[in-house]
């Protein structure tokens, strides 16, 4: 027993790997996180061991011998030992509280300042929505984004967090503790990555760390996750940039085809900023949704993830599939195979939506509109 | 003892087939029923353990789908704590605590049978939704408004009348247990002198008494929510989907120590005996655990850490939890103060209630971890807490509960358990456990939340998550041949006489099993465990003095006032009689559930239900307690 | 059935310590009273959150404070009458204890009848449970609290319609002591909703 536990605390320690690992930060807050909960383990260690070697030693030393006629002392207890053991429990607990009651106030106080890099972040039934409210296009769209976070290296930034619909939780680990995602309520998280940040590879590309919904949210619950790019200050700038642009609507071939049945089909939930070739700017899909929630939802845009720069993300599914040509083909022929989701219950007048139907597409169909998405980068 | 027999004619309607057990009032068989209700759902608890632990066994695992998964944890969650442990608890507390405090039975024998019959029937309910459509899915906490999102099937309707009903049940036993303790005991059983299991059931009760109500309030807002378009929950609407959680957990948190302070009370009652020396500060023993029942009120929201209470509540919160582990210290440093000096018998109720120290040492101490809430934020829904509260509530209780079968199966039953077999359950069950739930620290830290069905590849946890896998089925394993054992015992095991451990307690000097009434002769108590101190006196040293003249078990003391012979004693024995209506009155309860759950055609069931609960109500007030046949 | 009283009908055993069955049954009451301040203070506490949470809908502004203090002098008259039909029943005048107990459940039955008249108006108004949290809560605390009024009138029946035949006993679990634990109980507990729900939203 004592050697089990002891190799517990010693594999707890210094097996900490994995792009989602809070052993492994990436970022000061998570670091003094984790130097808190080392300092934490290493004291709940040494009286781990002190008190299992007092017990064993006592198995060992008072157990029954063959032919053993000893005659216990009957001892009924010890007033001064009891006080002892009281008082000395409650002395350790007074010194972890120090540094917990400090690590509360830091971690909880949101950071201020014009180089505070703001985001609000929405969480829906089962992915992430991502709105940078200070970067704005010269006619006042600002940036959004689904389930791929990216932010620069260095900065402080400030989530401002709430839920469509149930509670979530967001969490990186190698960046921040969680925080939950409450409907009606608006809770902060502050996410710093550090510069080694940048070229830390975990098996998903230098920079990238992994997250995923910490609250269970229903049925693609496991299938919420998140993925956060850490970026020099200079290519997320050129990344905020990008994103702002619209998408071009196509004027010839598959992907033309593919902009009719999206006009038709997927504007019901999700939206797209196009230029049309005329150069004129809008957003089709907006009308729809404001028609459904009205036009003060002050959080959430859309019932599904923007899509004009659906071309440049590296998954969705709620980060759960990698974006390549099969799984969005498949996809499209029905969502529910790759993803658990449960659009029969789907109201949008409630505001209820539990995943994207099968439209019952044609196969061209499917093949022209992976052809758009693919081309909207 | 003919005579005896004749005169003490206490279940005049017969003693055997189904009607007797379903009219039994007497608290040895309904403790014996809870016992073995509890041990099937343990069954079906850990058939569904093994089924997540399957799909958990590699990435991307394929055995069961999101929804199934889903179903099944919830279910695990559920069953484990409200159909296991709990009903495992109540089942040592209905045959003992009377027993331990030297009463015939227990204050209520009636309303303790209707608390069985509700519970099963409860239990039976909540199961039967796998067949009519899909069981609760939004996880034993039932968080809102996720437990309210979905109207169109009626999943966590089963949820929210079951558990409601589940805690009538327990309200009812604890009110039962709480006037036992207070009004029932034996001629000098002063309280200072029970059992620490007597006080710890007694402290159960009480907690259960004060947090069931909050939560079947938050369970009534959620049906109405849900059925009635109540916008307790619906934030749109200004309704605030925290006070559920605050709801919840004033009744979650104290629910903890309702399922491990029995334990706790189990092990004290077994470390004495096999180490020969009384338990080491009683009195310290007795209040840390009334004061981890009083102080565990005051830390619910530590459940809380990451929904945003705001820093000065998390830090009060955290403090708080802290101060918890003082008193839970002092419980570990007492027993194995208990253990140190003594002479030290290894056999399986030991060996269990040693397990049950060391495991739960971890447990503690993964639960300070929590308490430093910076840490917490990592730690919350991820597997590290689910290790953690394993190792509390299978490490801690489980083990603890088992070393109670083990103690006191040949009370049950007259015989042993087979000691041999039993050590094998033993090392297989503690190995597999640690293999299951110690990498679960390690899986959590490094990221994996709890409650998902599936994990990607390429995140490291794919290692440990089958050394879990395989852990559990280890586990599994071993019940097999515990249960292979308890059948084999039943029959075959060595029989066991009344006193087999050589122990300390009042039910050590009756029969085994005991007769219907308990006790021939009223006990008085002189001291805390007064049998052992019939038996053995100490020198000046204060060491062992075995008496010459008592032999365990076949002793005898004229109890009351006034002498007379045994027989006069007898004569005044009235057993209540057997009762049909505790069974009725909770049947129509579980009618007027399911009428609720299909409200929109169950009024009829509703009415049904409620009438026949009213006739059974009724009956049960109104029909004499002995049957006068004489 | 029993045709005399007390005595024999002790459970198990007890006789021979002396152990009292009226204590045992009093204990267990007043634990299970105990319960029911959560059960209220947890559905007060729930008010207490929502209690500007109005929505579009009304408000305390709807209340009738005279209405409503007029129906809450009954209920707490009805306390009196209970303390009468116990004291008639411990003299062991069961007729005039008939009395009071008939009494107290009229009593009982006019606040009821009160309380679903102001109800009905209240839904008239615009006020129904789902309306707004506000009101959830505020039915469903007033809603238990009558529930429980009508369990109380329920069980007072019973012993009226027992007494009438002679078969009201002190032993039963049915009897006037417990019943009028409970009924202050209720009476108690509306003195806070009344003051908390109805007083302090309209001051």
């Amino acid at each position: 027993m004592l050697t089990a536990s002891l190799f517990i605390a010693a594999i707890s320690a210094c097996s900490g790997s994995g792009p989602q690992s809070s052993l492994e930060p990436e970022g000061p807050i998570a670091q003094d996180i984790d130097d808190l909960w080392e300092f934490v383990l290493i004291l709940a260690t040494i009286v781990l061991v002190i008190v299992l070697a007092v017990f064993v030693i006592s198995l060992i030393r008072f157990r029954e011998r063959k032919d053993d006629q000893r005659r216990p002392r009957q001892v009924h207890g010890n007033t001064r030992l009891e006080i002892a053991w009281t008082i000395l429990p409650a002395v350790l607990l007074a010194v972890l509280a120090v540094p917990t009651v400090q690590g509360i106030f830091d971690i909880r106080t949101p950071p201020e300042g014009p180089d505070v890099l703001q985001i609000k972040v929405t969480g829906h039934q089962w992915w992430w929505e991502f709105e940078y409210p200070d970067i704005t296009s010269d006619d006042g769209r600002t940036l959004l984004t689904a389930n791929e976070l990216h932010i620069p290296a260095g900065t402080r930034v400030n989530l401002t967090m709430t839920s469509a619909d149930v509670i979530h939780s967001f969490w990186v680990p190698p960046l921040n503790g969680k925080r939950d995602v409450v409907p009606g309520r608006v809770s902060f998280l502050t996410l710093v990555a550090s510069e080694e940040a940048l070229v830390a590879d975990n098996g998903f590309g230098p920079g990238v760390v992994l997250g995923q919904c910490a609250e269970f949210c229903g049925l693609a619950h496991a299938d919420m996750r998140l993925r956060v790019f850490v970026e020099t200050p200079e290519d997320f700038e050129a990344w905020a940039q990008q994103q702002l642009e619209p998408a071009a609507v196509p004027t010839e071939g598959a992907a033309a085809a593919g902009f009719e049945t999206f006009n038709q089909v997927c504007t019901a939930c999700h939206q797209a900023t196009v230029s049309q070739p005329d150069g004129t700017v809008e957003t089709i899909g907006l009308e729809n949704f404001i028609e459904a929630r009205g036009a003060d939802s002050p959080f959430w845009s859309s019932f599904g993830p923007n899509l004009t720069h659906f071309g440049s993300r590296t998954t969705f599914g709620g980060a759960s599939l990698d974006n390549v040509t099969d799984h969005l083909t498949q996809w499209l022929a029905n969502p529910s195979d790759l993803k658990p989701m449960a659009p029969e219950y789907n109201d949008l007048a409630e505001g209820r939506i539990l995943g994207m139907p099968n439209f019952g597409l044609a196969p061209d169909e499917i093949a022209n509109l992976v052809e758009l998405l693919q081309r909207w980068e | 003892m003919a005579v005896t027999a004749e005169r003490v004619d206490l279940r005049p309607p017969g003693e055997r087939g189904v009607w007797s057990w379903l009219t039994t009032v007497d608290h040895k068989r309904i403790g014996l029923l809870y016992g073995v209700t509890a041990f099937a759902f343990f069954f079906i608890g850990g058939l569904e353990a093994l089924l997540i632990r399957l799909q958990l066994a590699q990435a991307n695992g394929e055995v069961l789908s999101a929804d199934a998964y889903n179903q099944l944890f919830t279910m695990h969650g559920l069953t484990m704590v409200f159909l296991v442990i709990m009903p495992i608890a109540a089942a040592f507390t209905n045959y003992f605590l009377p027993i331990l405090i030297g009463a015939r039975d227990v204050a209520f024998p009636r309303l303790n049978a209707f608390s069985y019959w509700l519970f099963l029937f409860s239990g039976i309910m909540i199961y039967s939704s796998f067949v009519v459509g899909g069981s609760p899915d939004g996880a034993w906490v039932g968080y809102s408004p996720l437990a309210t999102q979905i109207t169109e099937t009626v999943r966590m309707d089963y949820w929210a009348i079951g558990l409601n009903l589940l805690g009538v049940a327990s309200i009812a036993s604890s009110a039962n247990f709480i006037a036992t303790v207070f009004t029932m005991r034996a001629p000098g059983m002063t309280m200072l002198r029970m059992p620490v299991f007597a006080w710890m059931a007694l402290v159960v009760a009480f907690l259960l008494i004060f947090s069931l109500p909050p939560v079947a309030i938050g369970l009534f807002q959620l049906f109405l929510d849900r059925n009635f378009g109540a916008l307790f929950y619906q934030a749109a609407a200004g309704g605030d989907p925290l006070l559920w959680q605050h709801l919840f957990w004033l009744f979650g948190h104290p629910e903890v120590y309702v399922l491990i302070l029995p334990a706790m009370g189990i092990i004290s009652e077994i470390l004495p005996v096999f180490s020969r020396k009384p338990l080491f500060g009683y009195e310290f023993v007795v209040f840390s655990g009334a004061a981890i029942g009083f102080v565990g009120f005051g830390v619910w929201a530590h459940h809380m850490f990451t929904s945003g209470m705001g820093p000065v509540a998390e830090a009060g919160f955290g403090i708080a939890t802290m101060i918890i582990a003082v008193p839970t210290g002092v419980k570990i440093f007492n027993w194995i103060g208990t253990t140190w000096g003594g002479r030290i018998r290894f056999q399986t109720p030991m060996l269990f209630s040693l397990a049950f120290i060391a495991m739960f040492v971890i447990g503690g101490l993964s639960g300070v971890t929590h308490a430093v809430v910076p840490a917490d934020t990592q730690q919350h829904d991820s597997y590290y807490v689910v290790a953690h509260f394993h190792y509390v509530l299978f490490g801690g209780a489980v083990f603890g509960y088992v070393a109670g079968v083990y103690y006191w199966f040949p009370k049950w039953t007259g015989r042993m358990l087979h000691e041999g077999w039993g050590k094998v359950h033993f090392w297989l069950m503690l190995i597999g456990f640690n293999l299951t739930f110690a990498p679960m620290h390690i899986l959590g830290l490094n990221g994996m939340p709890r409650r998902t069905y599936q994990y990607g590849e390429g995140l490291g946890w794919d290692f440990w998550n089958l050394i879990a896998t395989v852990g559990a089925f280890t586990i599994g394993v071993s019940f097999l041949l515990f249960l292979g054992n308890i059948l084999w015992a039943r029959t075959r095991g060595i029989p066991a006489g009344n006193d087999p451990w050589d122990g300390r307690t009042l039910e050590w000097t009756i029969s085994s099993p005991p007769p219907v009434h308990n006790f021939d002769v009223e006990p008085v108590v002189h001291s805390l465990d007064d049998f052992w101190h019939r038996k053995y006196a100490e020198d000046e040293e204060g060491r062992l003095v075995k008496m010459p003249a008592v032999t365990g078990g076949t002793l005898v003391e004229t109890g009351g006032e006034g002498e007379g012979d045994t027989h006069d004693a007898h004569e005044d024995i009235h057993m209540p009689s057997p009762s049909y209506y505790p069974a009725l009155s909770s049947l129509g309860l579980v009618i007027t559930g399911y009428g609720l759950i299909y409200l929109s055609w169950g009024w009829a069931a509703v009415v049904v239900g409620m009438m026949i609960t009213l006739w059974g109500l009724f009956g049960w007030s109104l029909e004499p307690i002995t049957r006068e046949e004489h | 059935m029993a045709s005399h009283p007390v005595a024999e009908t002790l459970p198990g055993g007890h006789a021979e310590s002396g152990h009292d069955i009226h204590r045992i049954r009093k204990t267990a009451m007043w634990v299970f009273l105990g319960s029911e301040c959560l059960f209220f203070g947890a559905m007060i506490a729930t008010f207490l959150l929502y209690r500007n949470s109005t929505g579009d809908g009304p408000g305390p502004e709807i209340f009738d404070i005279p209405f409503t203090s007029a129906s809450s002098f009954v209920l707490l008259m009805s306390s009196l009458t209970m303390v009468l039909a116990h004291d008639a029943f411990e003299r062991g005048d069961s007729r005039q204890a008939r009395v009071w107990l008939g009494g107290t459940a009229l009593l009982g039955s006019t606040f009821l009848a009160g309380q679903i008249f102001e109800f009905t108006e209240f839904i008239h108004e615009g006020l129904t449970l789902p309306t707004s949290p506000f009101a959830s809560s505020f039915y469903m605390l007033t809603g238990f609290h009558g529930i429980h009024v009508a369990v109380g009138v329920m069980l007072l029946m019973a012993m009226f319609i027992l007494s009438l035949n002679g078969r009201l006993y002190d032993d039963r679990g049915l009897n006037v002591e417990l019943v009028g634990l409970y009924w202050h109980f209720v009476d108690i507990v509306w003195i806070v909703i009344f003051t908390v729900v109805y007083l302090l939203q309209v001051l």
